[in-house]
């Protein structure tokens, strides 16, 4: 914990890289929040910019295809006046030859200010962060099944912008939790920012080991782990991520995890339905639900672009003002 | 220096009788967070604004965020109606720099192109570094550059000078 904030904050405390939740304090997650919100209201304008980042050069680095990720990042650096490079390292000189610190290099060299890193490998943001130049912002757009920060806290203004509070809430990840960054993010921070319950619901195959150390309660039947709830997190079942038969068919694992009009009424009546998506329709989520009026997918969608702009923003600035 | 609630009603007589003699049509009053914000709810009562009272928060607009970094921003910007074609009141505390105004207008034509813009400053202070000036003032005073005029608020607002923390 002390390593991973020693990289993630500066001397005096800010943020100037955000590779994972664990281990920040409250006050960053809640001033995240609080930059969100406020970055909600230039969407609203008719120039939907702010000049905070002006001449500043965001790089996207893309070792792993995305597209609501990448859009929404590319869109929350424009609205903050960013110039924006996108890299599809898949058609670029890493699949040449060239090694990832040369790749690195040559994006310092054209003066980048910030990498915002998505990969399939879990780690590969902190090995970055710890390579590049004492200027440079690194920013975890997701990491093989280890973090994927910026999600989780997207999601969190999403409950708060519903809740307003984190302290009463029970809230339930249900899903591929093995295979899925976005769990151990939400995890993290569900738990820093001090809601009253986290519990995950997945089959015995789907979940890491020694789990519940994480803070949580597991339940492998959805229907009991669904009573009281306030949130539901649905997880994308992650096919691409198995490399075993980790469950029967997509069938069955519908009928026992799929949330359906059915079974969402055993949630609180005020329950919204969130989910990170791409959603597999018929997978883990009935369509009439993800359409219903419980469903706050498409808000996530807005609220990443605010949640992305407030990390952003504060990483730079912290780099800007603190001492490195 | 005159106390806070001479200083408003003044500003609101002169206030009026500008409105008046250009025939300024419905204005819409925005205060800078968060002093100003203070100071036009007053005047925007006491003028009886029809149109609601709009605030900025300009921390996204600063010129320094590359110097002093991002400051917490709690209360965002809210303009109660569209700024196009608007005739606009724009209000602050203290009128120093200039730097403030100059981010408040950026921020405003990011809305839209307003008619006019009018601004109104409780006070004008010595040391102004671009070339921007208020329409309306309530008192000017000259300070040296270690000394700062500070409003104290919302109720009762208070204006006081005090020496900077170095």
């Amino acid at each position: 914990m002390g390593y991973k904030n020693s990289i993630q904050l500066t001397k005096d405390k800010k943020l100037r890289h955000f590779l994972t939740i664990e281990g920040l304090p409250r006050a960053i997650l809640v001033e995240i929040l609080d930059n969100a919100e406020s970055f909600l209201t230039v969407g609203e304008q008719q120039v939907k910019k702010v000049p905070l980042l002006r001449g500043k050069v965001i790089v996207n680095l893309f070792f792993e295809n995305s597209t609501r990720t990448r859009t929404t990042f590319e869109l929350a650096a424009k609205r903050l006046s960013a110039d924006v490079l996108n890299l599809n390292i898949a058609t670029s000189a890493t699949s040449k030859g060239e090694s990832l610190l040369d790749t690195l290099q040559n994006l310092e060299a054209m003066h980048a200010d910030m990498f915002v890193v998505r990969h399939a490998l879990s780690g590969a943001s902190f090995f970055i962060a710890n390579h590049v130049a004492p200027h440079i912002s690194v920013i975890n757009a997701g990491d093989g099944c280890y973090a994927h920060p910026t999600q989780a806290m997207l999601d969190m203004l999403t409950i708060r912008k519903h809740f307003g509070a984190f302290a009463d809430l029970n809230v339930a990840i249900v899903g591929d939790i093995l295979h899925s960054r976005v769990a151990r993010s939400e995890i993290h921070a569900l738990t820093t920012l001090g809601v009253n319950e986290v519990r995950v619901i997945a089959p015995k195959t789907l979940l890491p080991s020694a789990i519940e150390s994480m803070g949580v309660h597991v339940y492998n039947d959805m229907n009991k782990g669904l009573e009281g709830v306030d949130v539901i997190i649905m997880l994308r079942l992650q096919k691409e991520r198995m490399d075993g038969a980790f469950v029967p068919s997509e069938e069955e694992y519908f009928n026992c995890y799929g949330l359906t009009e059915e079974k969402l009424r055993l949630a609180n009546s005020h329950a919204i339905v969130m989910h990170p998506g791409p959603i597999n329709r018929g997978v883990e989520i009935e369509s009439s639900v993800a359409d219903g009026k419980q469903s706050v997918i498409l808000e996530q969608v807005s609220n990443g672009i605010a949640a992305r702009m407030a990390i952003m923003s504060m990483c730079m600035s912290g780099i800007a003002a603190g001492e490195v | 220096m005159k106390d806070v609630d001479t200083l408003v009603s003044e500003l609101v007589q002169v206030t009026r009788k500008k409105i008046q003699d250009e025939s300024i049509e419905d204005p819409m009053m925005i205060g800078i967070h968060t002093g100003g914000a203070w100071v036009a709810e007053r005047l925007h009562e006491g003028l009886a604004l029809k149109t609601p009272l709009g605030a900025l928060n300009i921390s996204f607009y600063r010129d320094d965020f590359t110097r002093i970094g991002m400051h917490p921003q709690v209360t965002p910007s809210h303009l109660p109606a569209s700024v196009e074609d608007r005739n606009i009141i724009l209000v602050d505390d203290v009128l120093y720099t200039g730097r403030t105004i100059r981010a408040a207008l950026n921020e405003i034509f990011d809305y839209g192109r307003p008619r006019r813009v009018i601004l109104v400053c409780l006070v004008e202070r010595s040391g102004r570094e671009l070339p921007i000036q208020a329409d309306i003032v309530g008192e000017y005073i000259e300070l040296a550059t270690n000394q700062q005029v500070k409003l104290a608020g919302p109720q009762p607002l208070n204006l006081s000078i005090v020496d900077a923390a170095t």
